[in-house]
């Protein structure tokens, strides 16, 4: 309700009132189809949306990574093919899920924060509540929904694209041979290691989606609000996705 | 019917409202006048349930909106329709989509049903040919008729509009006027509106409400209002010279009538 939107308090209130919306965006929607419809539109904003950066990124992270590694090795007796196992490692593990999220808290979450926060400024939420549509099964449950499925799928890209970009780099400064690389991708493989890197992915996309949504469902006063609310949006999405990381990688690693 | 009874709002320590109740007719025409914090949204909130009331009740033909939980509002909810000040329209959604959304929301329709009822509503608020076009593409008057549309295509009982003529010009407005008093009569709606605009009051006033300081501190209709004694109402609706000339010439005419008789 409206109401909500004029009240403030402190961290327990805020909290308190994320966990009802959270809730209430998995509720019964009142039409499957429209809900559907709603899910398909997210998921090409959020996962076809956010490809090419996302692509981008991991090829120029990977590149890097492997570049510095290599040129740590350089000299010592490690054989270069680790280079190709330490860059999968560090993709599969920590950089594909936390970097791509970090990306996905600035582009998605001051896109949905703002996009929420218009619709509550010019009315187009009340709108939706006056003709007796949950507006968070309808708003919010779709782009939870659609972050649930799509960031893991970002995050594989982001991997194979960070571990290709490795490839190419270590290979073009000749630092380490395509054959040595793939060797080193090859070593050691954990198949665990690909479950964490998806669950990572899986809660960041929920974290990020589900706060950016609640800065801006919740967003009121001025036009100058929807500005805040998408900034914080994005200071809170990154804040709490390397918290979980913290929290997914002492549970998951132990 | 609509009938607020005892209906206070605060927020936090602000009395924003305080011991309102009125009957609101069907078939007619009940505007919610004040000055600007007066109290007049807040009151159409309440009464539409975007606001919790904090105390008193709301009665939709008897039955009590407030005491009702989600599910039982939502019903009612599906028989109003809402006019919002800027047109609240869907930014995605093109003419004929946001005047189909509650029909896609709601009904079983087939596709070319819910397309003639569609062009049926578009047609009564005059507004053909723009089924394609999205709201950025609109002038004020017809992201208005939009919003009207939208509002009565799902046959309401209940039309609330929430400031209709703000940022239209004067004739405009008139049309606007008359569009939502025809629907009115026509569908025999209980309609309540929320306005400032003077012309509206003077004519479309079946009933109204005057607020100040958020207490009803009038209630008549537009042919009692020049013979309204309240200081507040006559300072708000005759703020002008020019209006204040014309109550005068109003009044001496009314008494001139009422000495023949």
């Amino acid at each position: 309700m409206a109401e909500y939107v004029h009240d403030t308090g402190g961290p327990l209130f805020h909290i308190g009132r994320y966990m009802l919306m959270v809730k209430r965006s998995f509720s019964n929607p009142e039409r499957a189809s429209m809900l559907w419809k709603e899910i398909l539109r997210q998921m090409s904003n959020i996962g076809v949306g956010s490809l090419v950066i996302i692509i981008l990124i991991s090829f120029f992270i990977g590149a890097v990574s492997a570049v510095q590694f290599a040129y740590n090795l350089s000299g010592s007796m490690v054989p270069m093919y680790f280079v190709g196992y330490v860059v999968k490692e560090s993709m599969i593990l920590e950089l594909a899920p936390t970097i791509s999220c970090l990306i996905l808290a600035g582009k998605v979450g001051s896109n949905l924060a703002s996009e929420l926060g218009t619709m509550r400024l010019t009315e187009q939420i009340d709108a939706l509540e006056i003709m007796g549509v949950n507006t968070f099964s309808y708003l919010i449950g779709p782009k939870l929904i659609a972050a649930l499925t799509m960031v893991p799928l970002l995050v594989i890209i982001s991997a194979a694209t960070g571990i290709g970009g490795g490839m190419l780099a270590g290979s073009f400064t000749g630092y380490v041979s395509i054959s040595d690389y793939t060797q080193g991708i090859l070593m050691n493989f954990v198949q665990k290691n690909i479950f964490i890197m998806l669950t990572k992915a899986a809660v960041f996309g929920f974290v990020l989606t589900s706060i950016s949504c609640y800065q801006g469902f919740y967003a009121h006063g001025s036009a100058i609000e929807i500005g805040k609310a998408s900034t914080r949006a994005v200071v809170l999405s990154c804040i709490m996705v390397l918290f979980a990381d913290l929290i997914l990688a002492w549970l998951l690693l132990n | 019917m609509i009938e607020v009874k005892d209906l206070g709002k605060k927020f936090g320590s602000q009395q924003v409202l305080e011991d309102v109740s009125t009957i609101f007719e069907t078939g007619k025409n009940n505007l919610i006048i004040g000055k600007s914090g007066s109290g007049k949204t807040v009151l159409l909130k309440c009464i539409v349930g975007l606001l919790s009331p904090t105390v008193g009740h709301v009665f939709f033909d008897g039955k009590d909106y407030v005491a009702m939980n989600i599910d039982q509002k939502n019903e009612i909810r599906r028989e109003l329709g809402m006019l919002f000040q800027g047109g609240a329209l869907f930014d995605s959604l093109t003419v004929e989509q946001n005047v189909r959304f509650p029909l896609d929301m709601f009904t079983k329709m087939s596709a070319s049903e819910k397309l003639d009822r569609v062009n049926e509503v578009l047609k009564r608020v005059n507004l053909v040919n723009a089924n394609h076009k999205f709201p950025s593409q609109l002038s004020g008057g017809m992201q208005k008729r939009t919003g009207i549309a939208r509002a009565i295509v799902m046959n309401p009982k209940y039309l609330f509009c929430d400031e209709p003529n703000s940022g239209l010009d004067p004739q405009t407005s008139i049309v606007i006027d008359e569009l939502i008093m025809e629907i009115t009569e026509e569908y025999q709606i209980t309609t309540i509106t929320n306005t400032h605009d003077m012309n509206s009051v003077i004519t479309n006033g079946d009933k109204i409400i005057f607020l100040h300081q958020g207490k009803k501190h009038w209630e008549g209709t537009k042919e009692t209002l020049f013979m309204a004694e309240n200081k507040e109402l006559i300072d708000f609706i005759f703020a002008s010279d020019f209006l204040k000339e014309a109550r005068d010439v109003r009044l001496n005419k009314l008494k001139a009538k009422q000495s023949k008789q």
